[in-house]
């Protein structure tokens, strides 16, 4: 280490090291000497743990020391205060610094890099192999936050749940971190070395196979290109749990190649969702999501609509915001998917009769409306559907001309499309045969995640030499002969391909933190390459695609986080004569759904995750058979009681859960539960599907269902969702029809069933800077929880296990409050967003007794945690219920591992115990904005504060700004005559006010679709 | 001992005969008894208080170290148990200076008896609950917080929350109590030191009453500073309680804000006092020897007031539902019938009917009043609907408030109990150290009472009464 600029850095004023004269710094230097590498910052965070530094800090700042003696509260101060030490491992950090090069504190501030600002980096978190463009917030070299990137196609600005939650996956201290043959620590040229023995052993490849996820990175592809035609009879296989099989086999059914549908929403006047949750599921789905909503946001009378009709078998985000919906077994999913396509006189479609539970009037109404809208309407099915559902619709929408209006077809972004489920069944069989000697695994899980009828885990016993590049040390890593760390996305250079075929060039925000490898490593080490870099191998292979000035388009591209000119273009298709045969129906069938926080699993580890409410159910911490009132009544069984499901594959026991709009006999359950090498948060947590895992789809028959002895607590963070009775009066859902609305322009009685006088014996406060506010559009939210996870994310919001949350102390922010109304089958869904709504007339202000909780100039309801003694009076006088107490000290839950910590946004306070805590509004961001405005002298334009909420919010439903403003966009939302404020009679005038939910359901079928 | 004497049941507020002398034998006899002559009663009681108190210890060092998470509060149920232990304790408290202070300004002589014990009944009770509001805060060492001292936040208490003014209210009150039952015990602790019969003794009552020396001149003084004390601690009867329904009438939760709570709170306070006064002077009178000293006459109008005051608590729920339901507001309409219908707690509302209403209604009856184990098991009973009250108005009307999607039960922990039943630890700690230590009957007054007979022919009034009543005739 340079102990010259090592010293001139720690020397530097106000370093509170030096000022102490009983810190033994040269013992510290001593042990920063020893701290090397990448381990480096957590280190000095080690040294901050001394005794003699915490004597130091004792006496410095007594204050902090003594109120709790918590070692929490002391730790969490120290480290706060040792990231000033951290600095200057960190920024040895930002640029990736190989184990044991000499690396350099800063000595002069480097440009651009000014402590306390954040930069962004535009990259893309991979989801199923598919990119969705962020925008990476680094602090210092520290990622803290990661948002949707309003440059990218698949994004505009979007971030789902699980890209928001990366972070914390990122410093999950449970990630591998070393490589390991049978339990002993390797280097990685020994991993190399071991398999590059093995495939000249092959000398053609022979006996060796790769096991991918879904590729569409370029530069994987390219690498895995020459692989192949290095070691011809290489096998390669991919296994992504939840890789769309069904698209894949519908094109090839349809139009005998390999295709990609494209959705424009945009166009779409009407959509016919056959099981389809586009806007939460797929590729494309927060592309889709905010195409679909712009199409639906109504402010006035004047505003058009599209329309949705959906069936499915299990309430989804998508189906829950349709104008009519209906739940149907996907079995009769199919069926009407005939029906129609017979109706509306699609050549080959297989004879069908209309589904019991579909009315005729609906029915032909629905055809009516897709024959009126030929050519602006768009058909789509389902990922879990059948393929032979896929290709009715592409016939369908063949038939209705909405090819090149639309849906319009590319090449697959994929580099080798494949029916996943066929190609992992194949490696199995010749892993049980002997025929693979060596298997190299790359990300994926199959141990875990394969159905269990394929025994992969015996299979894997036939293999001599496996190998698995993963991020955790899981269930796969188990078995198998090698392990290796896998870098995160943030950690690494790589590219991939968006929904649309756009790729963007992924870049670190720093070093692998853990040590991991990327897979083009991997697979230049395979090749023999002598260039590792995966800088330098990704900028290699767009040096050899790009023509012109290759500087400026790296940097371009970089910049931008997308390759200009990368999308796909439009394919033409022929439409193959259709030979589909219909799935078959059954009485009970269970339908395997991705879980809508953990996916198929890869998120278990990941507290934010496994606590996010799911939608409708609101259930954390466990999976559960969701069915009918109708199915449990039948099967005698009720909430929480166990249930165990046979199959032609297996049993599973699953607690129940009741759900109203769940299609009758269908059982729908979550996959990506029953962990049991995911880490310290994940193990255990719900129950593995594998056993029933059909060897094909997502659809199984049940052979048997039985009650087992015993109950098992559900968590759930809303027990109460009926709107009828006292719900209906309470006015919370104000909802109605685009017919109603027209009938009443100037004053819709949906919104304002009562009229309520605003008074006052003060005058009101004049607000004379800013006014902030918020207007959520309940027509378009479709309860996905995006904005929840972003919150945790922003505002450092412990999780606080499944024990709490039974006994009702979550701390989410914001919540999405699930409604339904009407009868227990097809019920009509509302999704209600409810933070802290900063009211005018706050009632949790006045009753605070140490002014904790008071009101800012600008309009916020501010909470001080400093001075909050915790009576928690604000709590019981706030109608909304939207404040959260620290009963324990949550924040250790999720700092308890130091690195976990590191996710933590430093502009917003962690809360210790005792205190209450709230919705900001994010005034961390508006006070950023504030500064920026006041140093250059202008004030806050519209759309420069977005709370983190807003940011990622796939359908646009959240709209914050200055309502000083006249022309800010949410002083034009809260002039919308569908503007209420919630719960108004008790004049509390929230600053957040709601546009009521408005459907547009067919003049036909009123009754149903009151959306 | 003239157990003779005191072995009668009387409906007299003095039982016949008594002397200055017989009152000092009976009261403080015990207290200055040495250590081997305290009864096995006491020892039993004391050590079973003791070993509460250690409860109550160990559930605070819990508390303080891992946090109000021990409790089964959750959101929306913010406030639970240490509220709910605190407004019982509280209410418990009100009747000891109702007796002093009231029914001195009333002349209502049958006070003398009880008024000692009783102060000191409130002024423990109030130890007990003014402890619960600051053990329930997330950080209680920050409680001074609610205190107007200079600080260098510059910050002062928000004097808008009911929350400070309650702070006010309580310590007002222990104060004034406080005061007004040691100013009372003066004389009694003269008499004390002069027959004291040890170091200790002496040590202790002369320390104790300031130099008392029974001159007219003393006395003259001393009495006009106990009535002007009553006149003082008098409103503080009617306001500390009013202030606490303050802390729930202000709100906006259905089920609090109601313009009713703060009368309907003092009437429950006072019902909730008498209660625990019969629970406590029965066992003593028997234990003590007192029945010619606490006569049945007291018992007997103890129980009216139960009668009276329960009768104005039971209109108050009566009104509360009626009010709910006149207004029309649905979330005020839903919470009524959640309270009385409700799947989650309709038990708890009639159990409360059932405790407060039902079981008060045999005190019609004089036979009833004249039974002391009848008095003592309505007292119990009465207790019991008391503490239900409270948590059918803290708790449910919290569990199910205004947006359907925050609705969340309410179930109490291990902890929560801990700290209640250790706080019957705390409180009998006290009290039986009282007993042991200070005189539970004013004697001076006894004994000015007993003069007064013997001068003005009292027993002569109370003869005649008798023959035109009988003797258990009308008191």
């Amino acid at each position: 280490m340079n102990e010259q600029a090592h010293d001139e850095a720690r020397t530097a004023p106000g370093d509170p090291l030096v000022q102490g004269e009983r810190l033994d710094l040269a013992a510290i230097r001593t042990r920063l000497e020893q701290a090397r590498g990448d381990g480096f910052w957590r280190s000095l965070d080690e040294i901050a743990d001394t005794h003699e530094f915490q004597e130091f800090m004792r006496k410095e700042f007594p204050r902090q020391a003594a109120p709790l003696e918590s070692s929490l509260d002391r730790r969490a101060f120290l480290k706060l205060l040792g990231a000033s030490m951290a600095l200057a491992g960190l920024s040895a950090c930002a640029r990736p610094p190989a184990p044991h090069q000499q690396i350099v504190p800063y000595v002069r501030q480097p440009e651009q890099i000014v402590p306390g600002r954040p930069q962004f980096y535009a990259t893309a978190v991979v989801t199923g192999g598919y990119a969705e463009g962020v925008l990476a917030e680094s602090h210092q070299g520290r990622p803290t936050r990661v948002e949707g990137n309003p440059d990218h196609p698949a994004s505009l600005g979007a971030a789902a749940p699980t890209t928001s939650a990366t972070v914390l996956s990122l410093y999950d201290p449970d990630r591998s971190q070393a490589v390991l043959e049978r339990g002993n620590g390797r280097s990685w040229d020994q991993l190399i070395s071991a398999l590059r023995s093995a495939l000249e052993d092959s000398s053609d490849g022979s006996g060796v196979a790769l096991l991918t996820e879904t590729v569409t990175s370029p530069t994987l592809a390219l690498q895995l290109r020459r692989l192949l035609s290095a070691y011809p009879a290489l096998r390669w296989h991919q296994w992504d749990a939840l890789h769309a099989d069904a698209v894949v086999a519908a094109s090839r059914l349809a139009f005998g190649e390999d295709v990609a549908p494209v959705y424009d929403f945009a166009a779409a006047d009407i959509v016919f969702s056959l099981d389809a949750d586009f806007t939460n599921r797929g590729p494309g789905r927060l592309r889709y999501a905010r195409d679909f909503a712009r199409r639906r946001r109504v402010r006035s009378a004047d505003d058009d609509m599209n329309r949705l009709w959906q069936v499915e078998s299990t309430p989804s985000p998508t189906g829950s915001v349709a104008d009519h919906r209906l739940a149907l077994a996907p079995a009769d999913v199919a069926a009407l998917a005939a029906w129609v396509a017979g109706e509306l006189g699609v050549a080959g479609a297989p004879a069908a009769t209309l589904p019991e539970r579909v009315a005729p009037t609906w029915a032909q109404a629905l055809v009516d409306d897709l024959r009126e809208h030929a050519g602006r309407s768009l058909v789509l099915a389902g990922l879990d559907q059948d393929p032979a559902v896929h290709a009715l619709a592409h016939a369908i929408n063949d038939a209705l001309g909405n090819v090149g209006a639309t849906v319009r077809y590319i090449a697959s972004p994929e580099a080798q499309p494949a029916v996943h489920a066929q190609s992992l069944a194949e490696l199995a069989e010749a892993m049980h045969a002997g025929a693979i000697g060596t298997l190299i695994v790359i990300g994926a899980n199959p141990v875990y995640s394969a159905p269990a009828a394929l025994r992969f885990d015996a299979a894997l016993e036939h293999v001599a030499l496996s190998a698995h590049l993963g991020h955790g040390f899981d269930e796969t890593a188990a078995l198998a002969t090698w392990h290796a760390p896998l870098a995160h996305v943030l950690e690494t250079w790589g590219d991939a391909r968006a929904f649309d075929g756009s790729v963007t060039i992924t870049q670190p925000l720093f070093a692998p933190f853990y040590g991991g490898r990327s897979e083009l490593e991997l697979l230049a080490g395979l090749l023999g390459d002598a260039q590792t870099d995966p800088y330098e191998i990704v900028r290699a292979a767009w040096e050899a695609r790009v023509e012109g000035d290759f500087g400026a388009f790296w940097q371009r591209s970089l910049f931008r986080g997308v390759v200009d000119g990368s999308a796909a273009p439009e394919r033409s298709v022929s439409l193959q004569a259709l030979d589909v045969e219909l799935p078959a129906r059954a009485d009970l069938v269970l339908h395997l759904v991705p879980d809508p926080s953990l996916g198929d699993g890869r998120h278990a580890n990941n507290g934010w995750l496994q606590e996010l409410p799911r939608p409708f159910t609101k259930l954390t911490w466990d999976n559960a058979a969701i069915m009918a009132p109708t199915t449990a009544e039948a099967l005698g069984v009720s909430k929480e009681d166990r249930l165990a499901l046979t199959t032609a594959d297996g049993s599973v026991t699953l607690p129940v859960w009741v759900q109203p709009g769940q299609a009758p006999g269908v059982i729908s359950a979550w996959l990506g539960h029953g962990r049991r090498r995911a880490g310290r948060v994940g193990n255990g947590v719900g129950v593995d599907l594998a056993p029933v895992r059909p060897r094909a789809g997502a659809v199984t028959r049940v052979t048997a269902a039985g009650r087992e002895r015993g109950r098992h607590r559900l968590a759930t963070t809303q027990p109460h969702h009926n709107l009828d009775g006292t719900g209906e009066r309470r006015h919370i859902v104000r909802a109605g029809t685009l017919a109603e609305l027209r009938a009443e322009p100037d004053h819709p009685s949906f919104v304002h069933p009562f009229v309520h006088h605003e008074s006052d014996i003060f005058p009101p406060w004049p607000y004379t800077s800013y006014k902030w506010g918020m207007v959520i559009d309940m027509t378009v939210c479709t309860g996905c929880n995006a904005c929840v996870t972003a919150c945790q994310s922003e505002n450092n919001i412990p999780i606080v296990g499944k024990q709490q949350v039974l006994v009702g102390r979550e701390m989410h922010w914001i919540r999405v409050d699930a409604y339904h109304r009407g009868g227990i089958d097809d019920p009509d869904f509302y999704h209600m967003p409810m933070a802290c709504q900063h009211c005018e007339q706050a009632p949790c202000e006045p009753v605070c007794p140490v002014a904790a909780t008071v009101h800012d100039h600008e309009g916020l309801n501010v909470m001080v945690y400093n001075r909050c003694v915790g009576t928690r009076y604000c709590a019981n006088n706030c109608p909304y219920k939207v404040r959260r107490f620290n009963y324990l000290q949550y924040a250790e839950l999720s700092t308890d591992a130091t690195e976990l910590s590191l996710a933590n946004n430093p502009d917003v306070t962690v809360r210790s115990r005792g205190v209450m805590e709230k919705c900001t509004y994010c005034t961390q961001r508006i006070t950023t904005a504030r500064i920026q405005a006041g140093n250059e002298g202008r004030r806050i334009v519209d759309g420069e504060v977005v709370p983190a909420c807003e940011s990622a919010c796939p359908t646009e439903a959240i709209v914050f700004g200055d309502l000083n403003d006249e022309q800010s966009r949410v002083s034009e939302a809260k002039r919308s005559v569908l503007d209420y404020a919630l719960l108004e009679e008790l004049n509390t005038q929230p600053r957040t006010t709601y546009l009521a939910r408005v459907g547009n359901p067919h003049p036909a079928v009123p009754e149903n679709g009151r959306s | 001992m003239p157990t003779s004497v005191n072995a009668v049941e009387t409906n007299r507020v003095l039982g016949p005969g008594q002397t200055p002398a017989s009152i000092d034998d009976t009261v403080n006899t015990p207290v200055l008894a040495g250590l081997d002559r305290t009864p096995l009663w006491w020892w039993i009681g004391f050590a079973i208080s003791a070993a509460l108190l250690g409860l109550y210890l160990v559930s605070v060092v819990r508390l303080v170290t891992v946090g109000t998470g021990i409790f089964g509060n959750n959101m929306p149920v913010a406030w639970a148990m240490p509220i709910i232990n605190f407004v019982w304790w509280i209410g418990i408290g009100h009747a000891g200076t109702l007796i002093s202070a009231a029914l001195l300004l009333f002349r209502q002589p049958w006070r003398t008896s009880i008024n000692r014990f009783a102060e000191a009944m409130t002024i423990f009770a109030v130890v007990c609950a003014g402890l619960y509001p600051i053990l329930h805060l997330g950080r209680p060492w920050v409680f001074y917080w609610l205190l107007p001292y200079p600080n260098t936040f510059g910050l002062f208490p928000q004097f808008r929350s009911p929350l400070a003014w309650d702070l006010f209210a309580i310590s007002a009150y222990a104060t004034v109590s406080l005061v007004f039952w040691y100013i009372g015990l003066i004389p009694d602790l003269a008499t004390l030191r002069d027959s004291a019969r040890n170091r200790f003794q002496k040590l202790l009552y002369g320390v104790l009453s300031l130099g008392w020396t029974g001159s007219a001149r003393g006395w003259t003084r001393y009495m006009r500073a106990y009535l002007i004390l009553a006149a003082l601690s008098f409103p503080l009867v009617l306001s500390v309680h009013s202030t606490i329904a303050l802390d729930f009438a202000v709100s906006v939760v259905p089920g609090w804000n109601n313009t009713i709570m703060p009368p309907y709170f003092v009437a429950g306070a006072v019902f909730a006092g008498f209660a625990m006064v019969l629970i406590l002077a029965i066992p003593l009178r028997r234990a003590f020897h007192l029945r010619s000293v606490i006569t049945m006459r007291h018992l007997d109008n103890a129980a009216k007031l139960l009668l009276g005051t329960g009768m104005i608590v039971v209109y108050g729920y009566a009104i509360e539902l009626f009010m709910a339901w006149y207004s029309g507001v649905e979330f005020e309409v839903y919470m009524a019938y959640n309270r009385v219908f409700g799947a989650d707690h309709w038990w708890a509302f009639w159990l409360l009917i059932a405790c407060n209403f039902v079981a008060i209604q045999p005190l019609w009856f004089r036979r009833v009043r004249q039974s002391p184990l009848a008095l003592f098991v309505i007292g119990v009973i009465v207790s019991i609907g008391m503490w239900l009250e409270r948590f059918v108005i803290i708790v449910v009307s919290l569990t199910k408030d205004f947006l359907l999607s925050s609705w969340f039960n309410y179930v109490p922990t291990f902890w929560d109990w801990a700290l209640f039943i250790g706080s019957f630890g705390l409180f009998g700690t006290l009290f039986f150290a009282f007993l042991r230590l200070l005189p539970l009957v004013a004697t001076s007054e006894m004994k000015e009472m007993a003069h007064h007979d013997a001068q003005h022919g009292s027993d002569h009034f109370e003869h005649i009464r008798g023959e035109y009543y009988g003797e258990g005739g009308r008191a």
